[in-house]
């Protein structure tokens, strides 16, 4: 009997090799050559030659035709170091009649020997496999989805009674890097919405006490804190750079200020407001919806635009409210499903009514009818009567 | 009678309801009889001039009635009138 050397010696007499100086070429040269790697999942995926197929060689017989259906595609095999691949090509060659079929020598090996590139695929640890496991399940988020997540930068305006259930799931869900924005502490009548804090952090930093959360939440989410209020001079450089916007600011001044800066570097906001039993849902995508301009141009008058701070609430309300933000976020990031774009969703938790309204574009809308670069700084956040408004409204 | 939602602004002014019946043809009717009915929301839904105060949007249905005919679009009495001011408030 032979000994497996000479079953691999064998084999190579009767099949061709090819270097990988040619392969290499040949691809750079778009030759329309199949390059399929043979060697088992976990090499392939720790690194493989760029648009390699695989085809484990225990799965050659059932699989190859996925790869590679014509019997006379020219198909190059490759392994570690050049001898499984060997062995593949015979089959492949000699048992289902691959006519043009070569294996490379040297594998893998020698191809990083030669200095050629090699794709290394992102992908999830054990444990993120295991935390994540839920939405790998799920076709419409799966592996793409959660590395979308992973890489994601979401910016929470405040770590309030909206904020906490929307930092908490976002965080859960693995979104990568969490900003927060709030100059507020903790305070106890907060904790009867505010489920991000506790009851031991009352006088703490609102951007600390949820920073402890969510690090207790999930050690894949790096958060950013702001402890400041949005204004003029700062929201650009807060913002730059973020994919979206989580909004629940409490007045008017500040969500016509971040209307227009998002506007200006086309950032998604994922807005919500709360009052009493009552919720309101959208997202504003600029130029692709309307913003919140088109909606509503002026503000109403102060004596009408009650704040929540002198005003109850339902602490499951900004849950509720809260929560369905989050879904908007996961679904922008990983492109599943329609997002409430130019839709304004309403929710009347006391008669338990879901409303959906239509949002149109505003074609005179003073802001986003216009390019983002013809936006000035002056103007932002301004709207027709401001000093009176900001002066009445204290 | 059409049935109007009143937003949580408004209902001190309705005496706390979530909504209200009113007759008209079209949303100016049904709005002035609101307001003939419930006389603290006239300054809040219309401005001097009469026309709709911008800050309050008024949607028939799901559609706002600025894309429609405004304050003249026709109303059946099986359509809901939903009233919205802008809202703030994330605490």
């Amino acid at each position: 009997m032979p000994s497996g050397a000479d079953l691999i010696r064998n084999a190579k007499d009767q099949i061709r090799e090819v270097d990988p100086r040619e392969v290499h070429d040949g691809a750079q040269n778009g030759n329309g050559a199949v390059i399929v790697d043979v060697r088992e999942q976990q090499e392939f995926e720790e690194s493989h030659i760029p648009g390699a197929l695989h085809v484990p060689r225990g799965h050659l017989e059932s699989r190859i035709e996925g790869a590679a259906k014509d019997r006379s595609q020219r198909v190059v095999l490759y392994c570690a170091s050049g001898n499984r691949s060997a062995l593949a090509a015979k089959t492949l060659q000699d048992e289902l009649g691959y006519e043009n079929v070569e294996s490379m020598t040297g594998g893998i090996t020698l191809w990083k020997d030669r200095g050629f590139d090699v794709e290394v695929p992102r992908r999830l640890s054990d444990e993120q496999r295991e935390r994540y496991s839920r939405h790998l399940l799920v076709p419409e988020i799966g592996i793409e989805g959660q590395l979308k997540l992973l890489d994601a930068k979401v910016l929470l305006l405040g770590a309030g009674g909206l904020g906490s259930p929307t930092a908490l799931y976002l965080a859960a869900a693995g979104v990568g890097t969490l900003g927060i924005v709030d100059d507020d502490e903790v305070d106890l009548s907060n904790l009867q919405r505010q489920i991000i804090h506790s009851n031991d952090r009352v006088g703490v930093a609102k951007v600390d006490s949820a920073e402890q959360a969510i690090n207790g939440l999930n050690p894949d989410v790096e958060v950013l804190k702001y402890q400041t209020r949005l204004d003029s001079s700062n929201i650009m450089e807060i913002i730059e750079g973020y994919e979206v916007i989580v909004d629940g600011v409490d007045n008017f001044p500040t969500r016509y200020l971040l209307n227009d800066a998002s506007v200006r570097l086309k950032i998604p906001v994922v807005s919500a407001s709360i009052l009493g039993f009552d919720g309101q849902l959208s997202v504003f995508a600029p130029y692709e919806g309307p913003c919140y301009r088109c909606l509503y141009p002026t503000p109403p008058p102060a004596e009408l635009a009650p704040s929540c701070g002198a005003n109850g609430v339902l602490g499951a309300l900004p849950g509720v409210m809260g929560v369905l933000q989050a879904i908007e976020v996961v679904k922008l990031v990983t492109g599943a499903g329609e997002p409430l774009i130019g839709r304004l969703l309403l929710y009347e938790a006391l008669s338990t009514q879901f409303t959906d309204l239509k949002l149109r574009r505003d074609p005179d809308c003073p802001i986003c009818s216009r390019d983002p670069g013809e936006i000035s700084d002056e103007e932002m956040g301004k709207f027709p009567d401001y000093e009176a408004f900001c002066a009445a409204a204290g | 009678m059409s049935i109007v939602k009143i937003p949580p602004v408004l209902r001190p002014s309705v005496g706390g309801e979530r909504e209200v019946s009113a007759e008209g043809g079209n949303v100016g009717e049904v709005l002035r009889a609101l307001a003939s009915e419930h006389p603290a929301t006239e300054s809040q839904l219309f401005g001097d001039d009469g026309s709709l105060n911008r800050y309050v949007n008024v949607y028939l249905n799901d559609e706002d009635v600025r894309v429609l005919d405004g304050l003249d679009t026709s109303v059946d009495p099986s359509d809901t009138l939903v009233i919205l001011p802008a809202m703030a408030g994330g605490r």
